[in-house]
């Protein structure tokens, strides 16, 4: 039965499939750079690739969270209203310094994220439902905590939103920093390993002894603090607390990034690099439909067109 | 061995060989099967019996050679079309519709119409029963096919390809999840089959099972055919000679398992105790003891309460009374961790989805259990894993291409052997086995089995459940009985045979004929209905 060659009815096509799975989202990035470079005015420009990198710095802080839910076979919705929660937080604290408003953010990130992980783990709620019920409540607290639009006038902010080190944006630094440490987590620590074995299997992680409860909190709770420091450069960038727009939508625009970024919605694997990839993928094509005066609605349907190719190459990998 | 007569068989092969890179899956493969033969095919894992099946069945096309159906040369292309030349395939896992009642599974795709071209369910729900009832099965057949047993279902997947004219049934491990009696009902089957003339090719490792059921058998090795002839009359050392390629009298020398003799353990003190075990509607008060160096049998039939037994020990199942203790330490309920860290390690029944972590490497499969131990403030450290990982593997004799080979990727006996590993590297005190040598190949079997020896040789304890009674007699020092979730016998000593097992295990047949019924199931469905052992347990962790 469990023959060597029991998997290999067709190993050009499953390689190619696969192959395009894990890699393809470069290409894609690769062949964006390329029709920009051809196509494009002023795109090798220090400025626009500036402005590229800081725009696409929140979406892949939270994209990092949304690779560790997927990978654990789960999934996190309330991603977009953790922000909005931050953003009214900053308009809150930010009296106390950026510090405090820092602070308070990430704790309130950590709380959703703690309210999160106890639904999924311990009480053994679906992930898409009890993140959903948080991505309804989370913007809802976050429209009473801070009702309208306010300004945010602080200097430390505005630094942090605009300034930069040696070049370099402040908020493209924090999420690169945040990539390192999550693929560091992913691959050397224990969190990591259990994180994937618990994806693929749960019951084997189960009987193995795995904390299978205490891996799936510190996932939710890692989700809503990556998502919480997006919310905070988001708003440190804007110079204001909107709570109404800010982060909507952008827990479907973090999965974009994953499951194009090569992690399967089946768990068992995470890949940040691929993250990363993925979330350049959706800013390149973004800008590159507006600065080609297509009306916005063109980007979304060339997100679609986006994820259904992800979704095809990944189509022969399903879970075993 | 050759067709000389192509006529005389309902299928053959002449000369069959089939590559894939970096395999020579077939190599020249003669093959022939007759009408009214129940045709064994037998051999190791890689022998190359399940890519000979595809050929049959049109899954695969081969790259030389033929296949001929009777008399004259085909090529399928697709199942279909060799379900259309009357050859049905009868798979491990059955391919039905589980939420679709049995009759209608029974006639998917051909159902009686009646005016309007609607379905006539009442026609369908009688000649369902007349199908089964013909096949000795008798079953409700308005249910889901899915609430039926795990046997049961396999009787329906047999009664629907018989029914549609097949000339041709190929079964690939069909008893593989089936209870004794079970596998009797299905013998039967086969047998009614056989008189009305249809050809059987009939997958299995279990010997007994051929002996009882099969006429002719050819063994495969290395793609090769090494033997075809009558069964009758073939010496069983002979037939697992051929398999393994081993000579006779090294086979003899050894026994047919490769377990050794008894364990001086009797005077020690007990390692694990365990009193009065209880889970709801499984467990009613085990109690039992295995002392280092012992290993201690579980036996009973399926449903009886085995595996719950070693999960309720392992925490994998609450318990809502009893107590453990390993080495005089309580261990906690409810957590395989607390367990683990104990002292207890269980080698789960289902490896597929309670062991095997498919996607992960073969190396982290291996460290899966102990990664707090190998890791400093939660960093991993890779170079003492790499340690850990080449121990076992060579102590093991795992076969992979290399320790990040995926464990999925694996066959059988080497998953188990990765799962062996796990448990091993967490140095256990009490290593439960649940089916250790189930669906693995005779290579790997032996080896498992020797293993076990060894480690109770070095002190461990070991509880050992297998439905293999040769396996659960030869392996044990001691064999606890367990029959409706309680211990009902303990055999020592010269009491450790297959004739007392089989008494223990029958001994209230007598009283209560449905014994592993529970009250509330009328026998209506008589087939592993009451006792979905595996479905059951899968529950808990949905």
């Amino acid at each position: 039965m469990a023959e060597a060659v029991a998997g290999r009815i067709a190993p050009d096509r499953a390689a190619v499939h696969s192959w395009l799975q894990a890699y393809g989202v470069y290409v894609g990035v690769g062949v964006l750079l390329l029709f920009n470079v051809a196509f494009t005015d002023h795109f090798l420009s220090a400025e626009n690739f500036r402005t590229q990198a800081v725009q696409v710095a929140p979406i892949l802080i939270v994209a990092l969270g949304m690779a560790l839910a997927i990978g654990s076979e789960g999934i996190d919705l309330s991603v977009g209203s953790v922000m909005a929660l931050s953003t009214s937080l900053v308009a809150l604290y930010l009296g106390y310094g950026p510090w405090v408003a820092l602070l308070a953010t990430v704790l309130g990130g950590i709380a959703i994220g703690l309210v999160n992980g106890s639904l999924v783990a311990f009480v053994g709620v679906q992930p898409i439902v009890a993140t959903l019920a948080l991505m309804v409540g989370g913007r809802g607290l976050a429209l009473v905590l801070v009702p309208q639009l306010e300004d945010v006038r602080d200097p430390g902010m505005r630094a942090l939103g605009s300034g930069d080190l040696l070049g370099v944006p402040y908020p493209v630094l924090i999420a690169l920093a945040l990539v390192l440490l999550v693929g560091f987590a992913v691959r050397r620590t224990t969190f990591g390993r259990q994180l994937l074995a618990i994806g693929d299997s749960r019951p084997a992680a189960r009987l193995a002894g795995l904390p299978v409860r205490r891996v799936l909190l510190c996932v939710y709770v890692a989700s809503g603090a990556l998502a919480a420091v997006a919310g905070f450069l988001a708003t440190a960038r804007l110079q204001a607390s909107d709570p109404t727009s800010l982060g909507s939508l952008m827990e479907l625009s973090a999965i974009t990034a994953v499951v194009v970024g090569g992690t399967p919605l089946s768990g068992g694997r995470v890949r940040v690099g691929g993250t990363v990839a993925g979330a350049v993928l959706i800013q390149l094509l973004t800008a590159t439909l507006i600065k080609h005066d297509l009306p916005p609605s063109w980007t979304q349907i060339a997100q679609a067109a986006v994820i259904v190719l992800a979704v095809y190459a990944a189509r022969e990998r399903g879970k075993r | 061995m050759p067709p000389t007569r192509p006529g005389a068989y309902a299928l053959s092969t002449r000369g069959l060989t089939k590559r894939f890179p970096g395999v020579l899956a077939l190599d020249r493969v003669d093959f022939g099967v007759r009408p009214g033969e129940v045709h064994a095919l037998i051999g190791e894992n890689g022998a190359g019996k399940s890519t000979l099946i595809k050929v049959l069945t049109g899954v695969y096309a081969p790259d030389e050679g033929e296949v001929l159906r009777g008399g004259g040369p085909v090529s399928f292309g697709t199942p279909l079309a060799a379900q259309r030349a009357g050859i049905s395939t009868i798979y491990q896992e059955v391919n039905l519709v589980p939420l679709m009642s049995v009759a209608r599974n029974l006639f998917l795709g051909r159902e009686p119409r009646g005016r309007l071209g609607l379905i006539d369910f009442g026609r369908m729900h009688r000649d369902g029963e007349r199908l089964l009832s013909d096949y000795g099965v008798r079953a409700d057949v308005r249910r889901r096919l899915g609430e039926l047993g795990v046997g049961a279902q396999q009787m329906v997947a047999l009664a629907r390809a018989v029914s549609v004219d097949a000339r041709v049934v190929v079964m690939d491990e069909p008893t593989s999840s089936l209870e004794p009696r079970e596998v009797e009902t299905l013998f039967g089957v086969i047998r009614r089959l056989r008189d009305r003339g249809v050809a059987v090719v009939y997958v299995s490792h279990r010997l007994d099972e051929l002996y009882a059921v099969c006429d002719t058998v050819t063994v495969l090795r290395d793609g090769r055919t090494v033997h075809t002839g009558p069964l009758e009359g073939l010496e069983r050392l002979r037939l697992v000679s051929l398999m393994l390629g081993r000579e006779i009298g090294e086979v003899r020398a050894e026994g047919t398992t490769k377990f050794g003799g008894d364990h001086e353990a009797a005077s020690a003190e007990p390692v694990l105790h365990a009193e009065g075990l209880s889970v709801p509607h499984q467990l009613h008060g085990v109690s039992f003891t295995v002392r280092p160096g012992e290993v201690v049998g579980l036996g009973g039939l399926l449903g009886s309460g085995r595996t719950e037994t070693v999960k309720a020990v392992a925490g994998a199942v609450p318990r809502s009374a009893g107590r453990v203790t390993v080495a005089g330490a309580p261990v906690r309920t409810g957590s395989p961790g607390a367990a683990i860290r104990a002292g207890v390690s269980l080698l789960p029944e289902d490896r597929k989805s309670e062991g095997i972590v498919p996607g992960l490497s073969v190396r982290e499969n291996i460290a899966l259990a102990v990664l707090p131990r190998l890791s400093r403030a939660g960093l991993v450290s890779e170079a003492r894993i790499d340690s850990l990982v080449r121990t076992f593997m060579e102590r093991l004799r795992i076969k992979a291409s290399s320790p990040h080979q995926k464990a999925g990727e694996l066959s059988g006996g080497n998953q188990q052997k990765v799962l062996l590993a796990r448990w091993l590297a967490a140095e256990p005190r009490v290593l439960l086995l649940d089916e250790p040598t189930r669906g693995i190949d005779v290579g790997a079997k032996a080896e498992v089995q020797k293993l076990v020896d060894e480690l109770a040789a070095e002190g461990l304890g070991v509880l050992l459940i297998s439905s293999d009674l040769e396996e659960l007699i030869e392996g044990s020092d001691r064999v606890v009985v367990l029959r409706d979730g309680a211990v009902v016998d303990e055999l020592t000593g010269d009491d450790v045979t297959e004739d007392r097992l089989m008494e223990a295990i029958a001994g209230a047949a007598e009283e209560e004929p449905h014994s592993e019924a529970p009250a509330e199931t009328p026998a209506a469905v008589p087939m592993g209905d009451s006792a979905p052992g595996s479905a059951r347990e899968g529950a808990p962790h949905g």
